[in-house]
């Protein structure tokens, strides 16, 4: 089924998705991959705030290649999502709804996602160029001395993905070739 | 004796850094078309337009086909009848990835220490691999290598009875293995025999040769062929989410070894699978 979605994510429209499922994001989604990640983790053990609540927000995995002068973002593909499981879970106990990548995940993050009422998206990894084309704003918020991985606040348009894990814990890859890989 | 100035191979492991970020050798423009013929799972065949159109608004808009723009390795085989003029070989190319990075909007994706893990702003260092040769050329190879499929490579010391099944389990492990993660369709590099360096050397090198072409060696043909069909029944498909068109190739390289050993390298590459070659 081919879906129009927005974001921030309502629980109502996170739990309408099932694995397997053609959507289209529209609206406001953070950039955030291993580095940014290591640090929420340090700000919430030092008890400070994140620089940004993660309630009813969308992840992209995501550290972009710099923009051409007069365009807002260069290519802009998937990361690999297992690498962000460790520090999974507590975002998504603080109201994380969506995160978009590629890959697995492990059984943690899923029992998580289970529990909070998330999904998994996938984008194309390797179609950069493409999905770039979906974004239309793109402005550091966090972290900019990490460079690629600082925080971004995105715009996107229509941004093409596909439904890999739901709420209920339905996952595509397992549906599709089945077992568990070595990341298990 | 011919002198060759460091000038110009910065000049040209810079322009090779660009060009193999935004265009895919026309070997690999090929191999894409014919996986989007054979590919049966409408999903799958759809991804695969999705990775032609990629590669179209690449050339034409001048952006990396993939925001991970990789580590740069670099093959030098420098003819012994050369000599480098006005600097050291190894600064020369670390100086072309870094204008190459920097003036082609390149990610840089490269920390200075594997565990401090500050980002070296430019890229730099490339991974250089230089072998003296006969001659008065140099042959350069440029490999940007995305790490998302890199981190799913394995090494396999094999013991002498495990024979090439045990090499064949290895080769469909590590894909397998690898799933979604390595961006597939997958190009696979093995290296087959020689030591524990020496075969991940030769599954590396082995990713720089045209999908097209296959080991002039004929079992290690027949290998590669009957690998890429077996991977091909794995349903993993394109990004993963199923269908027929798990791998372009399996490129194989062997070397002699132990009569103790049977070591096998398996590097993936995902199907943004960069190299460009120059000869100066
Ligand atoms: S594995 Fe390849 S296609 Fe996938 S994100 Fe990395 S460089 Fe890009």
């Amino acid at each position: 089924m081919e879906r129009e979605i927005h974001a921030p994510m309502s629980k109502e429209e996170a739990a309408s998705l099932r694995a397997g499922d053609s959507v289209y994001i529209t609206g406001t989604v953070y950039t955030a991959r291993d580095a940014a990640h290591g640090r929420m983790r340090e700000a919430l053990d030092r008890g400070e705030e994140l620089p940004f609540d993660p309630e009813g927000n969308v992840i992209y995995y995501m550290g972009p290649s710099p923009a051409r002068e007069g365009r807002p973002i260069g290519s802009a593909g998937p990361t690999t999502a297992s690498r962000m499981d460790k520090y999974t879970p507590m975002l998504l106990d603080r109201g994380l709804r969506a995160m978009i990548g590629k890959g697995r995940r492990n059984s943690q993050v899923k029992e998580a996602m289970v529990r909070n009422g998330a999904v998994y998206l996938a984008a194309v990894g390797g179609a950069g160029a493409l999905l770039s084309k979906c974004i239309v704003s793109s402005e550091v918020i966090a972290y900019d001395d990490l460079g690629t991985e600082a925080i971004r606040k995105l715009q996107v348009e229509r941004f093409p993905a596909i439904v890999v894990i739901d709420s209920l814990g339905g996952d595509l890859y397992d549906r599709v070739y089945g077992g568990a890989s070595a990341l298990e | 004796m011919r002198e060759i100035d460091a000038e110009e191979i910065t000049r040209n492991i810079k322009e090779m850094c660009i060009r193999a970020n935004y265009f895919l050798s026309p070997d690999m423009q090929r191999a894409f078309e014919r996986a989007a013929d054979t590919e049966s799972s409408p999903l799958g065949k759809r991804i695969l337009e999705q990775l032609k159109e990629n590669l179209k608004i690449a050339g034409t808009d001048q952006i990396p086909i993939c925001q991970d723009t990789g580590m740069a390795v670099v093959f030098i085989r420098l003819g012994q009848d050369v000599h480098i003029a006005g600097g050291s070989l190894r600064e020369a190319v670390n100086e072309g990835v870094r204008q190459g990075y920097t003036e082609g909007y390149l990610r840089k994706s490269v920390v200075a220490d594997p565990l401090e893990r500050k980002n070296t702003g430019d890229n730099t260092p490339a991974v250089l691999h230089v072998e003296i040769t006969d001659g008065d050329s140099v042959e350069i190879t440029v490999a940007p290598k995305g790490f998302g499929s890199e981190n799913m490579s394995r090494i396999f010391m094999l013991k002498p009875a495990d024979g090439i099944e045990g090499v064949k389990e290895s080769v469909i492990a590590a894909v397998r293995d690898a799933g979604p993660n390595a961006c597939p369709p997958v190009v696979v590099g093995v290296g087959i025999g020689g030591t524990f360096e020496k075969c991940a050397l030769m599954a590396k090198h082995t990713l720089t040769r045209s999908p097209d072409e296959r080991s002039e060696i004929p079992y290690v043909r027949e290998l590669e062929e009957e690998l890429l069909d077996k991977i091909n029944h794995l349903g993993i498909g394109p990004g993963g989410l199923g269908g027929r068109i798990t791998a372009l190739a399996v490129n194989i390289e062997t070397y002699p070894t132990h009569i103790a050993g049977l070591p096998v390298a398996v590097n993936m590459c995902c199907h943004v699978n960069r190299h460009i070659h120059r000869v100066i």
